[in-house]
């Protein structure tokens, strides 16, 4: 970082930011509001570190280049927004499949389609889970401050790095372009994880075995060039990488490729909570929204209401084992605010079950959910 | 005693999926005799594909290889090289892989001059999904989705390839098996983006559909209808009615490289930078 104490930083220039302190060396893109900023200051900043930044001809290109980066050795990412992160969908589930670390941000507009393209939205939720085919998972971190778009860029690459997976960064149009004041260096020197490298004799390299044996295993990543001589496929492969028509070698690498994400649930899971000890209502919130959400339930406090924020960092994979906690509190309501139709609310919905209502708040096409609006569903639930 | 090319093969991956009688295994022999012949550092080459029967070559290889998406190898290949340009990357595609899904790719990798060598297996038809017209089936030929025949025109693709920027540029034939060698390994050796069209026959979804059902009936077209191209450049536009030529049709030295023209971008950011 070449520049330090306080700055006036976008959420979209604080996420180069914690890219480059991360290690990044390539990134490839195509302009898209909201998040044209970050190819801008990549175009910038990655050839002054030896990297290299590519305007590709579409989104499916530059997804593609990202996997071919990586595999030549170079921490790699793309960005997009809404028509974008649709292009890019068949090449993500690529990278899953082929276990390929790279981070993928997407910058939420108002959909579908064109929709409104300077207003915020939170309607790639489910597409970030699933917006690829086939059985996979997938890691999602969504920031909600400028600051935290920095420190969770450099939480991306490094769970992509160990666990040789995409990880989807989502924010959302008003962390992209929010303005804040805030000093990179108060996060301290944080860590910067690399792949594992084999280290067995080149001949016996297999990039789809895992070490121990396990399933949740993450085998280690030779780069092309280094002489292991490996093949990478889309198709169902076996621990060599070939492909393989027998199912149970078939199950056993789709297992896995799930499995090593899986497993890791509860270690994956972030979150921040807010006056949660003796809630009687929970919000549970997330990006953009979470920062109005923060302000309802102090604003509640204030008006001696007991509600609490529990704002997930972590949307995918579902941070099962805190939500249930919220089933034992005996809560009068959760409220899920979303700038979409409902989509996180059904995941929450599934593990709260009956416990308690479970209640969605939604605004769409652009509009802000404002603290009042939550503030009131707070003391509609009590 | 061991084939001389077996070296470059993962002989355990055989046998390969192609039907009896199909071109792609000419092809691939091409490329490994151009390997041989350069005597290229099989630890810094990387094979790159798409999807198709031509796209399944890289997986028999014994290079570092990268078998990706329908269409995407070039894309794919970019990133390879330009993060590490010390990388030599050989494309291989399909004409449906290259042309139409991967279409818009090809041109603008040939407008960047990157230093890729596509060699597309060009059989007019899709193979792997067993004989739907591609952008270049022959007008008036039968295809699986051309039950009356092809009605659409065709690309060029050297011409195509040539339009777009690409700085080497040749065609040949699987019938024409050494020089197709001699032109991928001049492809190779070309520092910018080059391009191989290498016809290659698919008797089993092209020729039964076409009255060429025996594939030497292929290989006869070719020679047939194949014309090398310093002979070619004296024919009458009568006589080229129906012919083709094959042989390097475009060459342009020193165009600036790509992945060159980056690096001098990066040291003249650095100083910038630093100053
Ligand atoms: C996105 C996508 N669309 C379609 C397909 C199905 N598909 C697989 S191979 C192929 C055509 C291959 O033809 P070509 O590139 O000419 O290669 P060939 O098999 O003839 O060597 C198609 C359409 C696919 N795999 N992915």
């Amino acid at each position: 970082m070449n520049e330090t104490g306080p700055r006036l930083l976008q959420g979209n220039e604080a996420c180069v930011e914690g890219a480059l302190a991360a290690g990044l060396r390539f990134f490839a893109g195509y302009p898209i509001t909201p998040s044209t900023e970050i190819a801008e200051i990549c175009s910038l900043r990655l050839p002054q570190v030896g990297g290299t930044f590519l305007q590709m001809e579409d989104e499916i290109a530059s997804m593609a280049a990202v996997c071919g980066a990586s595999l030549a050795g170079a921490k790699a990412m793309t960005a997009t927004s809404g028509p974008g992160f649709s292009l890019k969908q068949e090449n993500l589930g690529f990278a899953a499949q082929a276990e390929i670390p790279c981070v993928v941000v997407d910058v939420q507009r108002v959909g579908p389609s064109t929709g409104m393209p300077t207003s915020p939205a939170q309607g790639d939720v489910m597409q970030a889970r699933w917006g690829t085919h086939g059985d996979h998972e997938i890691v999602v971190l969504s920031p909600s401050s400028v600051m935290e778009a920095y420190t969770l860029t450099i939480t991306a690459f490094n769970i992509a790095e160990e666990l040789r997976t995409p990880v989807v960064l989502l924010m959302d149009e008003i962390v992209g372009h929010l303005r804040e004041k805030v000093t990179l260096d108060a996060a301290g020197k944080l860590p910067v994880v690399d792949r594992d490298k084999p280290s067995c004799p080149k001949e016996l390299y297999k990039p789809y075995g895992p070490g121990q044996g396990r399933l949740t295993d993450v085998p280690p990543l030779a780069a092309f060039g280094e002489g292991y001589r490996f093949h990478v496929t889309g198709l169902t492969h076996g621990e060599d990488g070939s492909p393989t028509n027998n199912p149970k070698v078939g199950e056993r690498q789709i297992l896995r490729i799930v499995q090593k994400i899986a497993s890791r649930r509860d270690e994956l899971a972030r979150f921040e909570e807010i006056s949660m000890e003796d809630a009687e209502v929970v919000v549970v919130a997330y990006g953009g929204t979470a920062r109005s959400a923060k302000k309802a339930v102090r604003d509640a406090r204030a008006e001696g209401i007991k509600a609490g924020l529990l704002r997930v960092i972590t949307l995918w994979p579902f941070p099962e084992t805190r939500v249930a906690k919220l089933r034992e509190m005996g809560l009068k309501a959760v409220i899920v605010p979303e700038m979409n139709m409902g989509q996180y609310v059904l995941p929450v919905k599934r593990v709260i079950g009956d416990a308690c209502p479970v209640i969605p708040l939604n605004k769409v096409a652009g509009q802000f959910i404002e603290p009042k609006d939550i503030l009131e569903a707070i003391k509609g639930a009590m | 005693m061991a084939h001389p090319l077996e070296k470059y093969l993962r002989a355990g991956k055989l046998p390969h999926i192609w039907c009896a009688g199909c071109g792609h295994g000419i092809v691939t022999q091409a490329i490994l005799r151009a390997v041989d012949e350069l005597q290229l550092d099989t630890e810094k080459t990387v094979v790159v594909s798409g999807i198709g029967c031509s796209s399944r070559a890289p997986g028999y290889l014994h290079f570092d290889t990268l078998h990706t998406t329908h269409g995407r190898a070039i894309p794919f290949a970019t990133g390879i090289k330009m993060a590490n340009p010390e990388l030599r990357v050989i494309v291989v595609t399909g004409d449906g892989d290259a042309a139409a899904i991967g279409g818009n790719h090809l041109i603008h990798a040939a407008r960047r001059n990157i230093d890729l060598t596509v060699i597309c297996f060009n059989n007019t038809i899709y193979g792997m999904t067993s004989g739907q017209y591609s952008p270049v089936t022959p007008g008036g030929s039968f295809a699986s989705t051309a039950p009356y025949g092809m009605v659409e025109p065709s690309f060029d693709l050297c011409t195509l390839v040539a339009g777009a920027g690409g700085t080497f540029v040749a065609r040949g034939t699987t019938y024409h098996a050494r020089p197709l060698t001699n032109i991928i390994k001049e492809a190779i050796k070309h520092e910018g983006f080059s391009f191989v069209e290498a016809l290659s026959q698919c008797p089993t979804y092209y020729g039964r559909r076409n009255k060429l059902r025996a594939p030497l009936d292929m290989l006869y077209w070719y020679r047939d209808h194949a014309v090398g191209v310093s002979q070619w450049e004296k024919l009458t536009d009568d006589e080229k009615a129906g012919k083709f030529p094959i042989g390097v049709l475009k060459k342009v030295e020193h165009a600036p490289e790509f992945s060159r023209v980056y690096s001098e971008l990066i040291a003249r950011a650095r100083e910038r930078s630093e100053a």
